[in-house]
């Protein structure tokens, strides 16, 4: 039940978020040009994170926007948010 | 009617003039006003209130609040209402009340179940994993034996009438607490202005303050107890300061969200219960700092016999005597390792008890005890222990013996006669709070416990919570959790023993008796000893986590509260370990147990959750339709005749799609308005087939693909403008594709120019099928011509239905003629009713989502989500046709993936039955043979729809089937439970067609 901070509301309550795994995974521009195995890399694969992880959230119960956080997985805090394409932040955590 | 025999003339917060008649075990008896359960018992000299959980010893009240493990009951008697596994020391009587010993049989008093005690040693600890373990059915017949023999309460049969409700609430500043050190705190934070939300677990606030003699302590030049009444007026005066009493903090979560749980009304009696208030009220607070002022829990000591009733947390024995008037003994010993429980002994003296021993294991007290002690005649032993108790159902009396300091035995055993055994192995701070957000707990040999090792993300601890006992020290953590700003702490004296606290460690006591014999108890709710703690570790359970659920230690409804410490200071010591490093068990939430209803809320009944009524919801309850839930929405799924089956109704609305006229409300379709300069672009990259020259007017089938490939949602979108679509979606996949397509516009394309809003609850929509559908359109609409060569199927009209405005689309569903009304939604009610006012000069037949279902199967067209699964692709489905070669779309590389591009993978297919009769149910496994073999039959596939047609007298079906496509004509065979394998012919899924060409 972290409350999250949308970069265009605020603070608010997890409920009226939605979570959309990674972030800053693109999508291909020419799929058509990658081999099977590069492709199922962008569609599958996904990294496993312990510590500070970057991740997609959109504020669906609110503005509707998408907007990228960072997250501390193992205690849930959250240190940064940022827009969609803004960089990531810099922390001093790992 | 008995009298009390044990209550004092004056004193506690008993109301004297209000007496209580009350029932417990079959029994009545009487109590005050402002009493609990366990205190008017003992004020009745009833000590045996339980049997425990597993051996049914006799079990009596050891503690006065909700950390008391034992004296479990049940109350109430009707199926509806009745509460299991309610603490005797938390419930407050009520003129009437009526409570039950559990867990025993015939009665309390003579309960056969104790044959286990005889028995314990073949019930070990880990017996239950043993007979898990053991071989193969020893569970199987031990199990029902357990179930009966072991147990606690009996649990409601019936639906719970009562009311809860869920109240959120944010505050700057939570105190979980109400003891001197949480009015401290509450009163601090309010003066800053904050918002303050206290939450006091009991009726009272004022915790330690309540169990003392009233001039034993002085804050601010006031007695204890008029320091509380005045802080509680302060409180009360204070808009933004919300006290709440019999309030338990049960759980944090992050970020400071704390599940508080409120008794609004189980305290009164049933008539004076408000039936506009609930009868519990859960609040969900999130708070900006928690200050958790949860005070600390007496322990037991760990002794042979120390389960008896009768022996019981000599701060306890100070609560009931100070709050309730209660004697708990006339003849006591005090057993204790701390200066703590000497308080205990004084306080009995001058309530006029006797207090026949006080025996402390550590070698010298503190020699103003001993000197207050002797004055009052008190026999001290020093470095001794109580061995062993004796007593049937009640302490009678105690052994005590020299203890040799290296955890033997040494000269002479002394016996005493006594009918009160007060103990204490030390306090452990309340840390369970803390250690759910979180925090990091130390061992802190001063105080012989875990405690907080500083504050905690948002999270500050003060007093006996973090392991400060002195009053004026606890007062002033208080006053600094809350002010950063150096401020004064409250002037504060006390002659509390408990001050100076100085404890010996002390986990377990030695025996005199053999150890098979010893039945030394740490957890006296789940009936864990000493010994079966040290035999989990010899087993190999050499960590708290493995020893706690191999001997259930800490696991029953009281989580541990008076038994964690001492569980795991013994496990440890089995190990040879230091304390701290050999650690707790996980605390969780709750911290007590919490009802289902209070969890519920008001979201029971028709509130558990929304539901989604079209605006033409009314017309279908007057038709008597059957409802159905599709997603969140109540759809009409067929509308009987009276005296008609549900089969027959279906039938018959099936019949007349394709012989007469027949309207269905499509109003819950998902329909997403497009519009923008790029809205076209958007839709050839979310769509698999072109988009780029659908002309104005004209409407198209599309199919959205995740990137995996697999078909997501369908549906027809029409071309209202070059840069403005009206998008049709499955009802239940509405929200999840407007957001999935906002996902897309925002993080992968944020340059395309494109603008979504959700259109589903604008429109309402009639759709209106058959081979009379053109002549019932040709009466209604105003400026539209519904001749199909004029208005073509897959375009669309904007026009009017007698004078309301229209968007009508030439699109179909069930393979007939057919036309979509969409009118703005405050029309619909009148549209339906209209067209069925029109219609019935037409025959009008209204169907429901089972006809939809059946007309489209017929046709041979998909229901995503039915026909799919997430692992098909639309080259499965055969609509190959739907792929452009032209662009990319979302999904498109995966349809070239080697796994998506076999030929082998189950493919969409008809399935006509050999036996027209015969209807598949769906799900069915296809194999190849009608062998079924051992041990594998060939698996081919299985059906996803699947009907009695009325129109093709048959029955029909669709099924994925490996290779399906390749195999027409072929026989495979369903699989049935007590029959043998059903044929079926594999056809192409459009069984209407197959037919006309017949024909």
């Amino acid at each position: 039940m972290f409350r999250i901070t949308c970069p265009y509301c605020g603070p608010r309550e997890p409920t009226e978020f939605t979570n959309g795994g990674e972030a800053h995974i693109s999508r291909p521009q020419h799929p058509e040009q990658l081999s099977d195995a590069e492709w199922a890399e962008f569609v599958f694969m996904r990294s496993n994170t312990k510590g500070v992880f970057a991740e997609r959230w959109c504020h669906s119960g609110g503005c509707r926007k998408w907007f990228n956080a960072l997250r501390d997985t193992a205690t849930d805090e959250i240190l940064a948010v940022y827009r969609v394409g803004e960089d990531r932040p810099w922390t001093d955590r790992a | 009617m008995s009298a009390q025999p044990f209550r004092l003339e004056q004193g506690g917060l008993i109301d004297r003039s209000r007496p209580i008649r009350f029932s417990f075990a079959g029994k009545a008896m009487q109590g005050y006003a402002g009493d609990t359960l366990a205190s008017a018992l003992l004020a009745n000299g009833v000590h045996l209130v339980a049997r425990s959980f597993k051996y049914h010893r006799p079990r009596g009240i050891l503690g006065a609040g909700s950390e008391d493990p034992a004296a479990l009951v049940q109350v109430g008697r009707d199926p509806a209402t009745i509460v299991p596994n309610v603490r005797a020391t938390e419930l407050e009587l009520w003129d009437g009340l009526e409570a039950f010993a559990q867990n025993c049989w015939p009665s309390l008093q003579v309960d056969v179940g104790e044959i286990n005690d005889l028995a314990a040693r073949f019930l070990p600890s880990g017996f239950y994993y043993k007979t898990f373990m053991g071989p193969p059915g020893s569970w199987m017949t031990f199990e029902p034996t357990i179930r009966r023999a072991a147990g606690l309460g009996r649990c409601p049969e019936a639906p719970d009438p009562d009311r809860y409700e869920h109240v959120n609430r944010h505050c700057e500043v939570l105190v979980i607490g109400g003891g001197p050190v949480g009015l401290a705190a509450a009163r601090t934070a309010a003066a800053s202005g904050a918002r303050v939300v206290l939450a006091e677990e009991t009726p009272y606030l004022g915790g330690r303050l309540l169990n003392e003699a009233a001039d034993s302590s002085m804050i601010e030049g006031q007695a204890g107890r008029a320091w509380v009444e005045a802080v509680t007026a302060e409180l009360a005066a204070l808009p933004e300061v919300t006290v709440l009493r019999r309030t338990c903090a049960f759980g944090h979560y992050d970020d400071n969200w704390v599940g508080l749980v409120e008794d609004v009304q189980d305290h009164l009696h049933p008539e004076e219960r408000d039936d506009r208030l609930p009868r519990q009220r859960l609040w969900r607070v999130r708070a900006g700092h928690v200050v958790l002022a949860t005070g600390a829990v007496e322990r037991p000591l760990v002794f042979h016999g120390n389960d008896r009733p009768g022996v019981m947390l000599a701060g306890a024995v100070r609560t009931f005597l100070h709050r309730y008037g209660v004697l708990a003994g006339r003849r006591a010993v005090v057993f204790t390792n701390n200066d703590g429980a000497w308080q205990t002994a004084f306080d009995l003296a001058s309530a006029g008890a006797e207090v026949a021993a006080i025996v402390d294991v550590r070698e010298a007290p503190g020699a103003e005890l001993v000197a207050r002690a002797q004055a009052l005649q008190m026999p001290i032993h020093a470095r001794a222990g109580v061995i062993a108790t004796r007593g049937r159902r009640r302490v009678a009396g105690v052994t005590v013996a020299k203890l040799d300091g290296a955890g033997g035995l040494r000269g002479d055993q002394a016996a005493f006669d006594c009918d009160l055994l007060a103990i204490s192995g030390g306090w452990s701070p309340n840390v369970a709070l803390f250690s759910q957000a979180g925090g990091a707990l130390v061992f802190d040999d001063a105080i012989a416990a875990f405690r907080p090792a500083g504050a905690h993300r948002g999270m500050q601890v003060a007093g006996a919570a973090t392991g400060t006992f002195a009053l004026a020290d606890a007062l002033a953590e208080a006053v600094a959790a809350v002010d950063t700003t150096a401020p004064q702490p409250p002037a504060t004296t006390s002659v509390e023993s408990f001050e100076t606290y100085s404890v010996q460690p002390t986990w377990e006591l030695p025996s005199a008796l053999p150890p098979a014999r010893t039945r030394a108890f740490v957890d006296l709710q789940d009936d864990v000893t000493a010994k079966d703690l040290h035999l989990a570790v010899q087993e190999g359970y050499a960590s708290v986590e493995l020893a706690k659920r191999y001997t259930t230690l800490g696991m029953g409804t009281d989580q541990g509260k008076t038994s964690g410490t001492n569980g795991f200071a013994i496990i440890a010591r089995a190990l040879d370990k230091p304390i701290g490093e050999v650690g707790v068990t996980t605390f969780r939430p709750p911290y007590k147990p919490v009802s289902f209803g209070a969890v519920a809320g008001q979201h029971v009944g028709e509130l558990f959750h929304p539901r989604r009524t079209t605006p033409m919801h009314e017309a279908h309850v007057e038709a008597g339709a059957v409802f159905e839930l599709v997603g969140d929405w109540l759809r009409p799924r067929v509308y009987p005749a009276p005296g008609e089956s549900f089969d027959d109704a279906l039938m018959r609305e099936c019949k007349a799609a394709r012989t007469g006229v027949v309207v269905l409300d499509a109003s819950t379709l998902g329909k997403i308005d497009v519009r923008g300069p790029d809205a076209r672009t958007f839709l050839n990259r979310v769509y698999t087939n072109a988009w780029l020259k659908l002309a104005p007017g004209r409407c198209r089938y599309g199919l959205m693909l995740n990137e995996d490939g697999m078909v997501f949602d369908d549906g027809v979108t029409a071309c209202l403008a070059d840069d403005h679509f009206h998008m049709t979606t499955t009802t239940g996949g509405a929200a999840k594709v407007l957001s999935w397509l906002e996902e897309y516009l925002q993080t992968e394309w944020p340059e395309l120019r494109v603008y979504l809003t959700s259109a589903t609850e604008q429109w309402a929509v009639a759709s209106i099928s058959g081979p009379l559908a053109p002549q019932l359109m040709a009466d209604l609409l105003d400026d539209i011509d519904p001749d199909p060569d004029a208005f073509p199927f897959m375009t669309h009209r904007t026009g009017h239905v007698a004078g309301v405005p229209a968007r009508v689309f030439r699109i179909s569903f069930t393979g007939e003629l057919s036309y979509e009304i969409n009118v703005p939604t405050r029309y619909g009610l009148w549209l339906w009713n209209m067209l069925m006012e029109r219609g019935a000069a037409y025959g009008i037949t209204p169907y429901g989502t089972e006809g939809m279902h059946l007309l489209r199967a017929e046709k041979g067209f998909i229901i995503a989500g039915q026909d799919t699964d997430g692992t098909v692709t639309l080259i499965d489905l055969g609509m190959d046709w739907a792929v452009k070669k032209s662009a990319d779309f979302i999904g498109r590389r995966s349809l070239f993936r080697s796994d998506t591009a076999r030929d082998d993978r189950r493919q969409l297919v008809g399935l006509r039955t050999e036996d027209p009769a015969f209807v598949i149910p769906e799900g069915s496994q296809i194999i190849e043979t009608a062998n079924e073999q051992q041990p594998r039959t060939p698996m081919l596939g299985h059906v996803t729809s699947s009907y009695f047609s009325p129109n093709l007298d048959r029955s029909i079906a669709l099924a994925l089937v490996e290779g399906g496509r390749g195999l027409m004509g072929q026989t495979v065979y369903v699989a049935r439970a007590g029959a043998s394998p059903a044929p079926a012919v594999i056809c192409a899924p459009d069984f209407l067609a197959a037919e006309q060409g017949e024909a």
